[in-house]
């Protein structure tokens, strides 16, 4: 289904988009390749051997994302919803979530999460659960999710509640579902309001992958350690990690700034 | 007049928690009619009118809106597609322009192409007398238009019934008029209206009958110029001397 075209009223500020603060993820960005360039050795090698893991770093952040978003907005939904079971079921899963550190989720998911399924794969006497060996990737996105999820679902559940009544009021009233009108009016306005908060859970989102590490996931942080262990250099590997996370960050941080530029109403 | 009613009331009980607030109603509402409700606040008129396209759940009674009882899902929004609504708030969509405002429920509501109903968008909104904002955003606009849109909102749905909650109550002075000519319009065309409100004025032009709430009940009910004139129960004439001051 199309909406009218937006494109025929351009009405937002044509003033350009002005952010000084690109300079900052701009200068740790030289700082980054004038230590490569300038001290080839350690930083070049520090750099190669990582490079892998901030792709992982990337994967694991992205992937979960994209499953936080659509399970976080279902969690946020359900608990709105005048269905008291779901409802019931949806807070007690908040609730418990955000009681549990993530770093000790991750580890539940791939230490003790698999020695249940081996236990029950025993028990029913079936051998593709006994023999199953989790993947740390996938059980470290699986934590990810679940837990932030639940910070999501409060997320959207403050923005949409920030939406006056009289909107979906009005939706009902012209004859639209609940989920047309959910669509089309409250979402759409809502998304506007809890960007900002979106924005800091992918940043704290991304910095929390670095908690992967300690489930065999090669990620960033984990080649990092791998790399001090064999080189005996702590100083420049962690230097060097936290610049990476920086750019990642930082620059994080002004994409949620111009998206926030682009869609905001003019007063 | 038909002698079927358009809407029905019958008996419509309404509970707040411990509120009591509406107390059995009866009303009926013939095509072609406008009737306009007064009453103090809290009087149970808004969640009268709201009860009509189920806004508001009631908990007693029966409410039958041009054939349909306002029972199952399907019915309610089948009556809500037949049924307009102002508020006092506007509630306009603030991220969509005028134009998309009016035509959003008619392409998903109502299944139009998009030339379709930017062609009714743009007829309803030279009725209201506003076809230069089509492009701007609610934010842009006087209370006095964003009310005159929202009307055009509703009119776009063809609804049989339009319902007014207080449209002119959140409006500054000067801007009342405007939305109050363009539903004087609506009613010389033959629109069937329900209209809560305290304008006098607009209620003695155009209503064929004026009622008065008090404490979740009908307490009079009589052409306007009666009601308000000669009005028999002390109730009415108590609550006219404060709005007439």
């Amino acid at each position: 289904m199309n909406l009218p075209a937006r494109d025929s009223a351009p009405l937002l500020s044509q003033k350009r988009f002005r952010d000084p603060w690109w300079l900052l993820v701009l200068a740790i960005v030289l700082i980054v390749i004038a230590l490569v360039v300038l001290q080839p050795d350690p930083f070049q090698r520090i750099l190669l051997f990582v490079r892998d893991g901030i792709q992982v770093t990337i994967y694991v952040t992205l992937v979960s994302f994209a499953l936080v978003l659509f399970l976080g907005l279902i969690v946020g939904l359900i608990r709105l919803s005048k269905l008291t079971l779901l409802r019931g079921i949806a807070t007690i899963y908040v609730e418990v979530i955000r009681g549990i550190p993530v770093l000790v989720q991750l580890i539940f998911w791939y230490f003790a999460f698999p020695s249940l399924v081996q236990d029950i794969g025993r028990s029913v006497g079936w051998s593709p659960l006994m023999n199953y060996r989790p993947n740390p990737v996938a059980m470290a996105i699986l934590g990810l999710t679940i837990c932030y999820a639940a910070y999501m679902s409060e997320v959207y559940r403050a923005g949409i509640q920030s939406i006056p009544r009289g909107q979906m009021e009005a939706a009902r009233s012209l004859g639209m579902t609940y989920f047309q009108a959910m669509r089309y009016v409250i979402l759409p306005q809502a998304v506007r309001v809890i960007l900002p908060p979106v924005g800091n859970e992918f940043i704290t989102l991304l910095k929390d992958s670095s908690l992967t590490s300690v489930v065999a996931v090669p990620e960033l942080t984990r080649r990092g350690r791998e790399f001090m262990a064999a080189s005996f250099i702590p100083l420049q590997t962690w230097l060097m990690v936290s610049l990476l996370y920086l750019v990642m960050t930082l620059l994080a941080t002004r994409v949620v700034a111009w998206i926030e530029y682009k869609t905001r109403l003019e007063k | 007049m038909e002698r079927e009613p358009i809407i029905h009331i019958e008996n419509v009980h309404k509970w707040f928690g411990h509120v009591h607030a509406l107390r059995g109603v009866n009303l009926d509402v013939y095509k072609g009619e406008v009737v306009v409700i007064i009453g103090p606040s809290g009087s149970g008129k808004s969640t009268l009118l709201r009860c009509i396209n189920r806004l508001e759940e009631f908990d007693e009674g029966k409410i039958i809106v041009d054939g349909i009882p306002l029972d199952s899902a399907e019915n309610i929004n089948a009556v809500r597609t037949e049924v307009g609504m102002v508020f006092q708030q506007f509630n306009l969509f603030p991220h969509l322009t005028v134009l998309e405002n009016i035509c959003l429920a008619q392409r998903i509501v109502r299944k139009r192409k998009k030339e379709e109903a930017e062609a009714i968008a743009m007829e309803l909104l030279r009725k209201v007398g506003i076809p230069e904002k089509a492009h701007n955003y609610p934010a842009q606009l006087s209370g006095g238009q964003q009310q005159r849109v929202a009307i055009a909102r509703a009119l776009a749905m063809n609804p049989k019934i339009m319902l007014f909650d207080e449209p002119t109550s959140a409006l500054d002075p000067e801007m009342i008029q405007e939305v109050l000519d363009v539903m004087l319009n609506l009613a010389r065309e033959g629109m069937t209206m329900v209209v809560v409100s305290h304008e006098i004025g607009f209620a003695r032009a155009a209503a064929h009958r004026a009622i008065l709430m008090d404490e979740g009940q009908i307490v009079e009910e009589a052409p306007p110029d009666i009601l308000f004139n000669n009005p028999r129960h002390e109730r009415t004439r108590a609550f006219l001397s404060k709005v007439l001051h």
